[in-house]
């Protein structure tokens, strides 16, 4: 019992810690009230999406942005995908990553967008790990009968 | 197959985001609808059986006017604002000027909070706009919606007539909820977002 007890606290102390740090937003908390037993998997597949999506998103602006003639169009629509499902699941800093990097777009500033491109990839990452985290010490607990 | 009246209702809904496919099925299904996700507003339109040309595009059925496609029959469509192509309001105004479709209340969701464009939506007769994320609180707000257009379909027309003056009191009756805003005669059962 004691086991489960102590991987419950590293969890709750984990999740709060994301949410402290702006990790994540009540959205995640939306997020997880839809998962039940009919579907356990919920947040996990939605996370899954959003990082197969994410990955296209900034391999497609890294692209848009090396172009002779830089289409600030077409980065900011990928910009405004990635903020949207950033959004949709929670995931904050990515989020305002993306609120800011619109900005560059408007400006057309290509030094800034690029600066963006790099935080927005640095958000991103922290992001993944933070959840590949979240969902390991979930299912430890899972495992060890919790 | 009948009116199938007393079964769940189906919900059409139009994202170009994967993520908020799946957010927006679920959130419909926990609130026992059925549920048809499609990518734009092109497939929308090609499962409502709307095309430019008029026919089907649906291989398998014969050519049947498509308010009566029983399976397919569509109670709500909700749709994102901001697709590639055909944006959300492209579609309202489709749906809007098809007289086949233009019962189905359509609901729209946009990551944006811009007033003029929530605006624009519901004078083109969006029954709802909900900003994005969207959540369980505002899946609630549509039961209403879909209630009315089971009496106003126009596979039951007698009925529908019927029926228009008893939801013409109940309408009456519900003044102060109403909006002073709109423009449209009909959906006037508003709630401001």
């Amino acid at each position: 019992m004691d086991g489960v007890a102590q991987l419950k606290k590293r969890l709750a102390d984990y999740t709060t810690s994301l949410y402290d740090e702006g990790y994540l937003d009540d959205q995640f908390v939306q997020l997880q009230q839809l998962q039940d037993e009919s579907n356990p998997e919920f947040v996990v597949e939605v996370v899954s999406l959003f990082f197969q999506d994410s990955q296209r998103l900034l391999s497609e602006l890294a692209k848009a942005l090396e172009q002779q003639s830089v289409d600030f169009r077409k980065v900011d629509a990928y910009v405004h995908q990635l903020k949207g499902s950033s959004s949709s699941i929670g995931a904050q800093r990515v989020q305002r990553a993306c609120i800011s990097f619109r900005n560059y777009c408007d400006d057309q500033n290509i030094e800034g967008c690029l600066k963006c491109l790099q935080q927005l990839k640095n958000e991103y990452s922290l992001m993944k790990n933070k959840l590949e985290t979240l969902f390991k010490l979930e299912q430890q607990l899972l495992e060890a009968g919790g | 197959m009948g009116l199938a009246t007393e079964s769940q209702f189906h919900v059409l809904a139009v994202d170009d985001s994967i993520i908020d496919r799946k957010l927006i099925e679920r959130l419909l299904k926990t609130s026992s609808y059925q549920v048809t996700t499609v990518d734009s507003g092109t497939k929308a339109l090609e499962f409502l059986g709307l095309n430019d040309d008029d026919d089907l595009s649906n291989p398998n059925q014969p050519s049947v006017p498509p308010n009566i496609k029983q399976e397919l029959e569509v109670n709500l469509i909700i749709t994102d604002y901001c697709m590639p192509g055909m944006t959300g309001y492209d579609l309202l105004k489709k749906i809007k000027e098809s007289t086949s479709l233009r019962n189905i209340p359509v609901v729209i969701m946009s990551s944006e909070n811009v007033p003029s464009r929530i605006s624009r939506c519901l004078e083109e007769g969006a029954e709802e706009f909900f900003l994005k994320p969207v959540r369980l609180a505002d899946v609630n707000k549509l039961k209403p919606h879909l209630m009315k257009t089971k009496y106003e379909n126009p596979q039951n027309q007698e009925t529908a007539e019927v029926q228009q003056q008893s939801n013409n009191n109940k309408r009456k009756a519900r003044d102060d909820v109403l909006s002073p805003d709109r423009t449209r005669p009909r959906y006037t059962e508003l709630t401001v977002v």
